[in-house]
Parts: C-alpha cells; structure tokens; sequence
C-alpha cells in the first residue's frame, strides 16, 4: 500500500490535501456576547465532520455562518476555494438540514424537495426524474403527494434530508439531524446517514450536543466550549487520547485521579496519586516535567475487576467494597468505594448469565481493582 | 376533573343579567321593525311596510352600495400596506429608525377619531388648494382616510403572526436558492394568508362601522349608510332604520354562523389527517 492510499480515509493526515472547507479566524459577536471566537479549521473532501458541545458553545452559529444566515464579525470562509464570506445564502453550494426540519407546510413532499431545484431553473422533466430518485433513495416513494403533517417524525426527517441532498451541494450542513427522533430511530438513521454520505461522497457537517451521535457518525470531531475549539481529533482519539479533564468526562464517564509525576522517562509516565493513594503507570510518555500537578483519566470499561488479591504488588491496583450496582443487561456498572472514600466507576460486560440470580460481584463484597498501562490517560488541565 | 353540578346562583343570575344587557336592545330593534305603528314605541299591530319602504328608497341603496364599495376597496388597501408594514417591523431587523416607524404605524390605533379625521380633513383642503385635488370630498376621500386607520390594525395583526412565527421556513427556502422577494412570494405570503384574511375582514368591518371620520371627510352628495342611519335618528326614530338595522343583524348573524361551521370543519379535517397519519 502507498503512502497516498493511506490517506484516503484520513485526509487531514495528508500533507498534500486540499482542504474543502477552511475557516480562517471566524469570530462572531451578538452585542458584548462572544458567540465563536476566532476559530480556524480545516474540513476535507468527503469528510463527515461533527462540532460538539453543549448549548451556547456557539456550534450553531458557526453553522450558521457557514450557511450564510449569520455575518461573521471577523474572519474569512472558503469553500472549495473560493471565498463565500459575503455571499448570501440562495449563492452557496451548500444546503441546510434545519433541527425543526423546516418543511414548507403548505407544500406536498415532492414540491417540497422540488423547489430548490424549481429555483435553479432545471428542465421541469430533469426535476422530476431526480425527485423521484431521492424519494426512491429514502424509501419514501408512496409519499410524494402528501402534506408534512400527514408525515410521521422519522418520515419528516427523510423529507428534510432528500430536499437538502437532492440539489447535490458541495456541502451538506445538519443542525442535530437525529435530536427529535426517538432512541430506536435514531440508531437505525445514524446508519443510514452514513451511508448515504459514504455512497455520494457530499462533505457533511453536523452539528450535535448528542456525543453518541457524534462519535458513530463522524471521521473527525471538534468539541466546542464557549465559542472555542476545546479539542479535534477523530472519535478514537477524543475518546482514548483526552486533552483536559473537560474532554475525558464530556466524552463518555470517566474516573479522574488527581496527583503529581513522580517519573518521567521515554517510554512511560509514574504518576503518584492522592485519594486513593496509588501508583498510576501509563504507558506513554508526556512532555510535563516531574513533580507537576496533574490528572489521570481512567475509563471506567478498562478497570478489571476481580474477586482474588492480585498476586504480586504492582501499580494500577487499588482494593475497595462495592457500593453499588447497575445493572444494564449486557453490562453492569459498578460503583467501588476505594480508600480515601472515593467511589471509583466499573462497568464490566455480563458475558455468564447470573446463575439464580447471584452476579459475579455483590453489593458490599471485597474486590480488587487493575487495569493495564495502556488504559490511562494524563491530562494537563 | 369533577363538575360541580350545583351552580352558583349568583353567577347565574349574573350571567342572566349580561346577556339580557347585550341582546335584548337588539331584540327590540328586530321586534320593532315589524311594528305597523309609525311611532317607534307603540305596538300597531305585524308588518313588513317599512321593509317594503326601505327596498324602495333609492338614498338606502345609494348608501349601502357606497359603503360596500369603501370599505372593500379600503380593506385590500389597508391589507397590502399594513402587511408590508408589519414584514418591514419583524423581519428587517433593529434598521435605523425602527421604534419611530413601529410607533407611527401604531399610533391611529389609539389617536381618537375626531384628531384622525379632523387633520385628515385639514389635509384634504391644503390638498385641493395646491394641486388641486381632491376636487371634491366623497367616495375617494373617505376611502384613503378608511386605509389610512385600518392598515394600523392589519399591521398589528401580521406583526403578531410573524413574530410567533421562526423564521426557519424563509432561511431554508434562501438556503434551497431562493432569492428575498422569491421567499417572500413562496414562503411568507401564503403563511401569512391567514392572518391577511383576518386583517382584510377587520378593515373592511372597521370600515363600515365608520362614522365619525366619514362625516369629517365626505362631502355634498356621498353619504355612507351609518352616516344616512345617524342623520335619519338624529330627526327622530324612523321605523324604516329599525327593518335595516334587523337586516344588518341577520347578514352578520349569517357571517358569523358560516365562519364558526368552516373553522370548525376545517379542524376536524386536520384532526382525522392527524389520525390517518398516526400521530
């Protein structure tokens, strides 16, 4: 395999790639409120890219601006070259999926998806061909002639999504395209999704409050706190490879341990914890020198958890009682209250059914703690 | 929740008391206009004459037909300016000057109507002595006056509607390629056709409810039908007036029935599509 091949699922990791859409320096003000605040970012062909972040973080303004309905303050956008900054909206190569859909009431779904096609003054035959595919494409073939609101939730949703996708823009923005779909619905349309943008290869850029949704849909995340980037990395790295303590219990749960490096070589970190006190050794190395104040993030899926003391005495263990169990199914979360009275988060999946109802580890039993060097994470802030 | 099914017998007898306030004059009016006697008050016996006389005089007619024609021209004036007014106030935006124009295009709503007609007459004499227009007073004149109140109102009632309204629909319609003055025509016009229709309707009840502004600014020969109705009281109460008013009565009564069974249809459709479609 040559080097250019492979890039071609990670085009950012690429020296030589274009990219699609760059933003150079947006900032947006409403008043003395600082919406986004001078960000730069580089989104590449093909890409389905999610901005993360809770409400207010400024996710959907910059959306927005990428859609044209809002001016950046400051700042430059270009897409596929060319700078759209003061372009209006009914000029951009991009289409929008709105959160409330914003199907027109008084139009039948064909009408509905035909008329940005209708604005771009395409043959009226060439118009229905391609209404009629995407129809066909998210399954809503019989629908053509009814009214949004004789459409269910999940129905509305495909209708937004076709009328958006059926001009083939360049880039395709959705503003929390699953949020009003229930939790079986939105599992099965997350796939979907993905596999309509793998199959026109549109750039997609999402934006979610949702970080399930986020790290199954997208090549690349940005998680967004009060205007900035916080962190961009892909799903992997986000979730593996935390930045700060904002990262690490944003993105799934996670038991954080305060305490300072005791030994900093090449290959691994030491990291003395207080309460619980324990030694913490991670497998890579860090650029903080010895003695520094820091945070180590351990997942609560990576933590064994065992009945027996471990053998010999080694960093990464910790012994405590558990407190308290959830039990989830296929998995179970256990809350191990460790020395120091700190509760420490294990889930462990339930491989062997209980047998008479008895699980593997009962409230109040003793159990022992332990995961690998490669399990943790330091973070500096 | 329970009812309470031992009524209060003050608040019946309250109710009573309301709704005997409101529809008995109206009762007598109707009661009257069958009466035989030319004296209003004295009971002549059951008949139509003064129906017979009203059909039959030409100034009645003149009057109703003037009115009808004011106040539908004024309505689809009123109802053009005022919704541009009210698109100008919710969707452009804090532009300069903003609170000046929103209380300019409020303020005949609360301005008393003899201000509003005196100054509109004023302004039709400096009119007519500069330019020579309007020649004289009448159908035009109290037309323009009538737009002139009645846009206040339909600005208000579209302010309103757009207000509640998010503005989504436009900007996904801009979004698919669609140009302002395409959104407006696509988009916001026909979401707005409700509130234009209930706007149209206010105008032109508004103007034909109108007396006072009238009477400022008619002039010799044009008379509208509250105008003809006042003057004819005004002499003393004519039997005539009374088969009017029963007539106006029942066209109203008819208005309101018919609008009341169309929205009500109009719901139990959207209900049975809801159903249909299983929501």
């Amino acid at each position: 395999m040559s080097q250019q091949d492979s890039y071609i699922d990670r085009p950012w990791m690429d020296p030589e790639a274009e990219p699609f859409i760059k933003i150079q320096g947006i900032t947006k003000h409403f008043d003395d409120f600082i919406a986004v605040d001078n960000i730069d970012l580089e989104i590449y062909k093909g890409e389905l890219f999610s901005l993360l972040g809770g409400s207010g973080c400024g996710k959907t303004t910059l959306l927005r601006m990428l859609a044209g309905f809002e001016t950046p303050s400051a700042g430059r956008i270009f897409i596929d070259g060319i700078d759209m900054t003061d372009i209006p909206p009914y000029q951009r190569p991009v289409n929008m999926m709105f959160q409330s859909y914003a199907l027109f009431p008084h139009m039948s779904v064909e009408k509905n998806i035909a008329y940005g096609l209708n604005r771009d003054g395409i043959d009226k035959h060439e118009v229905k061909k391609r209404v009629e595919e995407i129809l066909e494409m998210v399954e809503l073939g019989p629908f053509g002639k009814r009214k949004p609101h004789q459409l269910s939730g999940g129905q509305r949703q495909r209708v937004a999504l076709a009328r958006a996708l059926v001009k083939r823009p360049k880039v395709l923005l959705l503003d929390e395209p699953l949020g009003a779909l229930d939790k079986r619905l939105r599992e099965q349309t997350q796939f979907e999704l993905m596999n309509i943008q793998s199959e026109l290869g549109i750039t997609f850029v999402v934006v979610t409050h949702d970080q399930e949704e986020a790290m199954t849909l997208s090549t690349r995340i940005a998680v967004m706190d009060t205007g900035r980037f916080v962190q961009t990395g892909t799903p992997t790295e986000i979730y593996e490879y935390p930045e700060s303590r904002l990262i690490a219990s944003f993105i799934g749960n996670t038991n954080i341990f305060e305490g300072r490096i005791t030994k900093n070589s090449a290959d691994h970190v030491t990291v003395r914890a207080k309460n619980p006190e324990c030694d913490i050794r991670i497998d890579h190395g860090s650029s903080v020198p010895e003695g520094t104040k820091v945070w180590v993030s351990v997942r609560p899926e990576k933590i064994k958890l065992s009945n027996t003391p471990p053998v010999t005495k080694a960093p990464n263990q910790l012994r405590g009682i558990v407190s308290n169990i959830g039990y989830l199914g296929r998995l179970s979360t256990y809350h191990v209250k460790v020395e120091g009275d700190t509760n420490i988060e294990v889930t462990s999946p339930n491989q062997i059914r209980p047998k008479d109802g008895a699980h593997a580890f009962d409230w109040d039993d003793e159990v022992f703690l332990s995961w690998d060097d490669s399990s943790a994470a330091v973070l500096t802030k | 929740m329970s009812h309470n099914s031992k009524r209060s017998p003050f608040l019946v007898t309250m109710l009573c008391f309301g709704m005997a306030f409101l529809y008995i004059p109206m009762f007598m009016l109707v009661f009257y206009s069958f009466n035989y006697s030319k004296i209003v008050p004295v009971w002549g016996g059951f008949s139509t004459r003064w129906y017979t006389t009203l059909f039959e005089s030409e100034e009645v007619w003149e009057a109703v037909i003037l009115s009808l024609k004011i106040a539908s021209i004024s309505a689809c004036f009123a109802t053009i300016l005022g919704t541009l007014a009210g698109i100008a106030l919710v969707r452009f935006g804090r532009f300069r000057g903003h609170t000046l124009f929103s209380g300019m295009i409020t303020a005949p709503l609360v301005m008393p109507e003899v201000i509003t007609g005196l100054s509109l007459l004023l302004l039709f004499i400096a009119l007519g002595d500069v330019f020579g227009w309007p020649e004289k007073r009448g159908f035009s004149t109290i037309t323009i006056a009538h737009i002139t109140f009645s846009m206040a109102f339909v600005a208000v009632i579209i302010q309103s509607r757009l207000a509640g309204m998010t503005q989504d629909l436009e900007e996904a319609a801009q979004d698919l390629g669609a140009k302002p003055l395409r959104v407006l025509i696509d988009i916001t016009l026909p979401l707005l056709m409700p509130g234009m229709m209930a706007g149209w309707l206010l105008a032109f009840t508004l103007s034909l409810d109108d007396l006072i502004i009238a009477s400022f600014v008619s002039g010799p020969g044009a008379v509208t039908l509250p105008m003809l109705i006042y003057s004819r009281v005004r002499v003393g109460l004519h039997p005539d007036i009374n088969a009017l008013g029963t007539i106006i009565i029942v066209v109203v009564a008819i208005g309101v029935l018919l609008a009341g069974w169309i929205m009500l249809r109009q719901q139990k459709q959207r209900k049975l599509e809801e159903t249909l479609s299983g929501n």
